[in-house]
């Protein structure tokens, strides 16, 4: 028998109309690296905030047993308390305070009447931290390190807390080659002293490199638990776990209807960060777009994709943009938004709530937004033929809604997302960029919304889509493009795609990196 | 649950009835005296026409111009020094619409373009107009005689033959015109949306609520009529009410208002540059703190350094009284100018029954935070962030 420091059992977790979990058993051993693996959306990250306390106790069903008794975490708090810290890929650090400040943020070393003891802070940070390697004085400001060096003050903020089982979420995805491996060598270090941890990636070498044992997630389930005692398992091994699944009628069929004509072209686009404007996010990127067709971009999280898309959208994104793009064969220069959408561009995105939809206003404000020209004259709205629009949307997309005149921060994500499309139909463009456009819904509207791209090429326009859903882009696209670190690492026609090779193309390109 | 979502719809007017029955018991019926009636409106210009600037800036996302009571002092400051040295009272009116103008595109550009947080911008603007109002007065107090300028604010409209003090025909005339006017656009729009197909609100909810406000126009008509007739000064307020509930409901330009309010981000990525939006907001409530200001200095009759101190809170208290979101992206114009003549309900109400001007603070407050705190939270139930 096994010393498992956690099970947990027949986990489920719903969603209005989504079931993030299902019924998912994971048992980590004592002292063991155990990875999660599975793609975007697989619900690894969903697991991870069941356990802990993130979503508390009560709003999922299943069991979580820790040391061999029952848990019931009601927020972040209760699961630290006995040792279980969660590092996010977000780091939770405040730039504008010390290092030694942020590790003991909410845990101050202060007297009973608050009045913080600087000398013990100062000091039992610098232990830590001795710990994690990293040589920096505590004092330092967060801000004034790099994104390594954070990583690492985040662990020695859990090394603080007395950690039994840490978890950590993407912690290389913003680390470079030799930065990751020294903090793999770190965790495989703790291991010797016992600590457990448990480390959801994407990068597979890593993977085999450092966990005793791999979990596979996909759509909400695991799928199987693999031994790597001598890790150097092989890389496919894990993919064909990660993507083995079955496609069935889940896309609507289409009539492949690919003119020759080049609608859009991008030569040379490259991007930078426009906060940090030393790094680059997109490197001459080059593609081309043809009449009636939905190209693909794949790849992870962070691949450059989304700041491609915005930044050929009138320049929405970045900063020190150079490059040329093409629209039906003509340069154009896009100053802004608006010029893209007169240019016949549409970008909808992938943050349908922070980017795409004004909540509180009604559906048919939201669907005539890009274009108010088509319902006003001279400046002075036509409520009527609004109205209008807006009803004959709501039953082209079958948006379930009373009214038009409801608020779309009422609606379900689905629902929402049909909104955000007839608002860029509605704009009437050539080229429509839709990133991410079924993350969250459940898959009665995915293949709605799938329907209404097939439509959209048959009428003559042509789709990109984004997504990290490989069996999405295989059962949609005629083109896919794989995208990695700010560059194009693949191209394949779809008939000749499969999942493994695009995972390659993607998962061989980092391990060069 | 019909009875729920008309009573949470018309809370402020409800509200308004309420109040207005209370002080007109309290006073033994003298709030609703002609003149003071006639007053109501006119003692409230200033907040009445600059809670319609104040409006689109709350829109944009709860940012309010702290510095409209001073440019406010600032334009009646210059008119009445003008005034006094012998310019035209036209040249004085252009002088400090001028100044206005340039005060609102400075505002305007500063919070649209240069990014400086409203409050802050608003607030130095604030200090320096009531400063440069101070040193144009000299720190004195100037009146406004001209006559020419006071007419054109602070007349009634008297037509021989048919007016005479306690009885301006001329009030119910119009009164009764307006009122037919309205009922029949009522049927017209409510026809047209039939003929359309669209279903919306009931057909009969219009025409009571319409039928509602025509009894109430007519009222006020007798009651204008009963003192001294239309002012001029309403025909102003009203002008500059309805040009910007028509701008805030039917315009393209109004709309995006609300859109940078309601998200910024998706406004900016439907094609909508959010900082013409803000230019404008500050710019337009710039100009209407110009105007108010001859609006005021002709009522009083003379302009001194304090004008206008804490009227920006008037105006931005009637908006959040009216509905406007403390969040920005809601808010009306009709709910405004209800939020704004409450306010001036319940000052004139407990000036007329002689509550003690301290105690007027702490239930204008009090009405404030009540208010917002109903905003606030019924806003959380219905699921709006």
């Amino acid at each position: 028998m096994s010393d498992y420091i956690l099970e947990m059992k027949e986990i489920t977790k719903l969603y209005p109309g989504v079931k993030a979990l299902d019924n998912v058993n994971l048992q980590v051993e004592r002292g063991e690296i155990h990875a999660l693996v599975g793609e975007n959306g697989a619900g690894k990250s969903t697991l991870m905030n069941v356990l802990s306390g993130t979503i508390p106790y009560g709003e999922y069903t299943g069991s979580i047993s820790y040391n061999g008794k029952e848990c019931e975490f009601h927020n972040i708090h209760d699961s630290e308390e006995v040792g279980i810290v969660i590092i996010h890929q977000e780091l939770a650090l405040i730039p504008e305070l010390t290092i030694a400040e942020n590790m003991f943020l909410g845990n101050e070393r202060a007297n009973k009447f608050g009045k913080i003891n600087w000398g013990e802070t100062y000091v039992k940070a610098s232990e830590q931290m001795q710990r994690v390697g990293l040589k920096e004085s505590p004092a330092v400001l967060i801000k004034d390190i790099g994104t390594g060096k954070q990583q690492l003050v985040e662990i020695a903020k859990a090394l603080s807390k007395d950690v039994k089982l840490l978890i950590l979420d993407e912690p290389t995805s913003s680390l470079n080659e030799e930065d990751s491996k020294m903090l793999l060598d770190m965790l495989l270090g703790f291991k010797e002293e016992g600590l457990t941890s448990i480390i959801i990636t994407h990068k597979l070498n890593e993977v085999s490199y450092c966990a005793d044992r791999i979990t596979v997630v996909r759509d909400g389930s695991t799928i199987e638990t693999i031994d790597n005692p001598d890790h150097n398992i092989d890389e496919d091994r894990i993919i064909k776990g990660m993507v083995g699944r079955e496609l069935t009628d889940r896309y609507p069929a289409r009539e492949h209807n690919v003119s020759q004509e080049v609608v859009f072209e991008a030569k040379n686009w490259t991007v930078y960060h426009p906060v940090y404007t030393e790094k680059c996010m997109d490197k001459n990127v080059n593609f081309i777009v043809h009449k009636g067709e939905i190209v693909g971009f794949s790849g992870l999280q962070g691949a450059g994709r989304t700041e491609l898309a915005m930044s050929l959208f009138g320049k929405s994104y970045g900063s020190n943009i150079s490059g040329q793009e093409y629209i039906k064969g003509k340069e154009v220069k896009l100053k802004n938004e608006h010029d893209a959408i007169q240019h016949g561009l549409a970008y909808v995105t992938e943050d349908r709530k922070t980017n795409g939809l004004v909540l509180p206003d009604s559906i048919a404000k939201n669907t005539t937004m890009a274009k108010m020209e088509k319902v006003s004259k001279n400046g002075i709205i036509d409520f009527l033929k609004e109205t209008r629009v807006a009803q004959e949307y709501v039953a082209a997309m079958k948006t379930k809604t009373p009214s038009v005149e409801q608020a779309v921060g009422n609606l379900s994500g689905g629902n929402q997302q049909k909104v955000l499309l007839s608002k860029w139909m509605f704009a009437e463009p050539d080229v429509l960029i839709l990133d991410e456009p079924t993350r969250g819904i459940d898959v009665g509207a995915k293949y709605e919304i799938y329907s209404i791209m097939n439509q959209m090429v048959a009428e003559g326009k042509a789709v990109v889509m984004i997504s990290s859903e490989l069996p999405e882009l295989l059962g949609m696209c005629d083109r896919i493009y794989v995208m990695n670190e700010g560059e194009i690492v693949g191209e394949f026609k779809a008939e000749e795609a499969t999942q493994e090779k695009i995972m390659s193309a993607i998962l061989s390109h980092t391990d060069k990196a | 649950m019909k009875v729920k979502a008309f009573i949470k719809k018309y809370t402020m007017v409800i509200a308004l009835v309420v109040v207005f029955i209370f002080f007109t018991v309290l006073t033994d019926g003298k709030l609703i005296l002609p003149q003071n009636m006639s007053n109501l409106l006119l003692q409230n210009a200033y907040v009445l026409v600059m809670a319609c600037g104040m409006l689109l800036c709350i829109l944009t996302g709860g940012n309010v111009d702290l510095s409209v009571g001073s440019t406010l002092c600032l334009s009646a400051a210059l008119a009445a020094k003008m005034m006094d040295s012998g310019y035209a009272p036209i040249i004085a009116i252009l002088v400090s619409m001028s100044v206005s103008i340039v005060i609102g595109i400075w505002q305007g550009w500063l919070v649209g373009y240069i990014h400086i947080p409203p409050f802050i911008c608003t607030l130095a603007g604030m200090f320096l107009f009531r400063g440069l109002a101070r040193v144009v007065l000299d720190s004195r107090t100037i009146a406004v005689m001209n006559p020419s300028f006071l007419n054109l604010f602070t007349s009634y409209i008297q037509i021989p033959g048919l007016d005479e003090k306690g009885n301006c025909k001329s009030a119910i005339i119009v009164g009764a015109v307006v009122a037919v006017a309205l009922m029949i656009y009522t049927f017209i729009s409510v026809a047209k949306k039939k003929k359309q197909g669209i279903k919306g609100n009931s057909a009969a909810a219009a025409i009571v609520k319409m039928a509602i406000i025509d009894v109430l126009i007519v009222v006020y008509a007798f009651k204008l009529s009963a003192y001294k007739g239309i002012p001029v000064m309403l025909i102003w307020i009203l002008a500059v009410v309805l040009i910007f509930a028509f701008i805030t409901s039917s315009t393209v330009f109004g709309r995006y208002f609300y859109a940078v309010g309601g998200n910024e981000k998706a406004t900016k990525l439907s094609g909508i540059d959010p900082r013409k939006v803000y230019f404008w907001a500050y710019f337009l409530m710039s100009v209407l703190a110009g105007f108010s200001g001859l609006l005021v200095a002709s009522r009083i009759g003379s302009v001194d350094g304090n004008m206008g101190n804490s009227y920006e809170m008037d105006a931005i208290a009637s908006c959040f009284i009216g509905g406007a979101s403390a969040y920005g992206g809601s808010g009306t114009v009709p709910g405004i100018m209800i939020g704004a003549i409450l306010l001036g309900v319940i000052n004139q109400g407990m000036s007329i029954y002689g509550l003690p001007d301290q105690w007027q603070y702490v239930v204008k407050g009090a009405v404030l935070l009540v208010a917002v705190v109903f905003d606030v939270v019924s806003n959380k139930k219905t699921g709006k962030s």
